[in-house]
């Protein structure tokens, strides 16, 4: 099966939830289409929402809930 | 009573942690610059004499950490803990875990944040000091009598807002009786139904207001100010440009303005810089009081301008126990000062944040201008802070001159290697209405909505 990074739009921190106390967005072995909300970079006190760019099946975060990403960073690996 | 401070140790970052070592150095002081892992390389850390790491890039676990603040200014051997703005500067647990380690906050007492940080306390006490605050219920309305009363009392137009409420919702506003008495029932069922609480509480609307400002300084027994400033140009309720005095101001409110900010200084002995805002109406020359901030504030250097004083070296001595060293009658002001804020967005993308590398810097200079940044050229912004890189401030000996100036100091500055506001800083300076101080804190969002895609950086 071929698999596929998702990467991060914009430096910033990286949240897999909406908030601190809600459910994450996507977890591993989860479906996921083209344009789903998968998490969201946080910059410079902005946030912004990371979608999906291809329909597939989450196969690992690479990225943790908060931590500090590049642009252009890995954060997920699909299997589509 | 004076005390000894030898050392300071600065619990922020950017262009504030910047202006507070240089203050600092003037005094003779021997500086720490507290950093984030992101940080190390910044501006404020080269200039420091140490640097210290107190943790990850993510504010919460660094300059927001209070233990972590505190643990490294006291291993730092540090006398003194400046909290600049934001952070941690109004958080009165943090000036009392950096006073119970024995240090000097350079601020107001734990107890000052405390009363002034809650809504319900601030206004307490300025009412009690005498200061204006919008006319209204003061509390839940239950019934339509109440209300009745209120409204008598108010005038129109008046806010009906949801006691339970929140970022706009619930919020009606009523031009006259007839609509008053119309949607009170209406404001009532639609709070029950969203919060399952039908409290309502009924201001006074100002519908056409103006952000203005009054800075002072006290020093525990007595307070002066340094007249006003007016911010109504904001976005998102975000500062944008700022500007000494505030233009439009008579004489006599301006008086009686300033005299109103001191009496509620006063009325709580306040030590420190703070600044009293309010909201001012042009129509009826009625001022109101909003909130106070008990930090030097980010536009505070438009003030410097108009009066010649350092307000941080002032804060700074205040906190070694130095009385004040002006009288009221010391400070005039003199012509006019305006500050823009740069900010690492792209006005013509919605103001998408726009961290990066500098690859060229070209900073103004010449007579009447200042640019307090935290930029170098090569300095990589990093993504996980507030936007803010610099504020281009400029002095004259009046308005109009001012913002000639302003166009000429924005025109010499540039910012290589990522998108600024700068555009929105020209064609604001040559805007008529703004030329004309025609402008109230509804005035740039409107504007924006059919200039900003114009906005282009380069």
């Amino acid at each position: 099966m071929a698999t596929k990074d998702i990467l991060s739009p914009l430096p910033g921190t990286f949240y897999r939830k909406p908030s601190p106390d809600a459910a994450p967005y996507k977890k591993e072995g989860d479906a996921v289409k083209k344009g789903d909300v998968i998490g969201l970079i946080e910059v410079m006190k902005s946030f912004h929402e990371v979608h999906a760019d291809a329909d597939g099946t989450i196969a690992s975060f690479i990225a943790e809930n908060e931590e500090p990403v590049m642009a252009g960073q890995p954060l997920m690996t699909l299997n589509i | 009573m004076a005390r000894r401070v030898k050392t300071l140790f600065i619990a922020n970052r950017g262009e504030i942690a910047v202006r507070i070592i240089r203050a600092a150095k003037e005094l003779g002081l021997k500086t720490v610059q507290a950093h984030s892992l992101a940080d190390a390389e910044s501006l404020a850390v080269k200039l420091a004499d140490i640097a210290v790491n107190i943790g990850p890039p993510s504010a919460s676990k660094s300059y927001l950490n209070v233990d972590a603040v505190v643990a490294a200014a006291v291993a730092s051997g540090a006398d003194a803990v400046h909290p600049g703005y934001g952070f941690l500067a109004e958080n009165a647990r943090f000036a009392e875990a950096v006073e119970a380690a024995g240090l000097v906050f350079v601020g107001p007492t734990p107890h000052q944040i405390r009363m002034m940080g809650d809504k319900v306390s601030a206004l307490e006490a300025a009412i009690a000091a005498g200061v204006p605050t919008v006319p209204g219920s003061r509390g839940r309305v239950e019934t339509p009598e109440e209300a009745a009363k209120v409204v008598e009392r108010t005038g129109f137009p008046v806010m009906i807002k949801a006691s339970a409420g929140g970022g706009g919702r619930g919020i009606r506003v009523a031009n006259s009786r007839d609509e008053f008495d119309r949607l009170m029932p209406q404001a009532s069922a639609e709070a029950l139904a969203a919060f399952g609480d039908g409290g309502l509480y009924i201001e006074k609307f100002v519908s056409s207001a103006r952000h203005v400002e009054v800075q002072v300084l006290g020093d525990g027994h007595d307070v002066v100010h340094f007249f006003e400033r007016e911010c109504s140009l904001q976005r998102r309720r975000q500062k944008v440009w700022e500007e000494a005095p505030a233009a439009m101001l008579p004489e006599d409110v301006r008086m009686r303005l300033c005299q109103s900010a001191v009496d509620l200084a006063k009325a709580v002995n306040y030590r420190g810089a703070g600044t009293i805002e309010y909201l001012y109406d042009e129509t009826t020359r009625e001022f109101y009081f909003l909130e106070m901030n008990t930090r030097i504030q980010v536009e505070h250097p438009v003030t410097e301008m108009i009066t010649g004083y350092d307000l941080v070296r002032e804060m700074i001595r205040i906190s070694m126990g130095e009385r004040l060293r002006m009288r009221q009658s010391d400070i005039v002001m003199r012509g006019h000062a305006l500050e823009c804020r740069i900010n690492a967005e792209d006005p013509a993308k919605g103001f998408m944040p726009a961290p990066g590398t500098i690859d060229s810097l070209a900073i103004p200079g010449g007579a009447g201008v200042r640019f307090d940044t935290l930029l170098y050229q090569g300095y990589t912004v990093p993504p996980f802070y507030d936007s803010l890189l610099g504020k281009l401030i400029v002095w004259d000996e009046n308005r109009e001159a001012a913002l000639d100036r302003m166009q000429r100091a924005l025109n010499e500055l540039k910012i290589g290697g990522l998108k600024t506001t700068k555009p929105l800083h020209l064609a604001l300076a040559a805007d008529p209405d703004v030329r004309a101080a025609r402008f109230d804190t509804q005035f740039l969002e409107a504007w924006l909505e059919h200039r900003a895609a114009m906005l282009e950086d380069q």
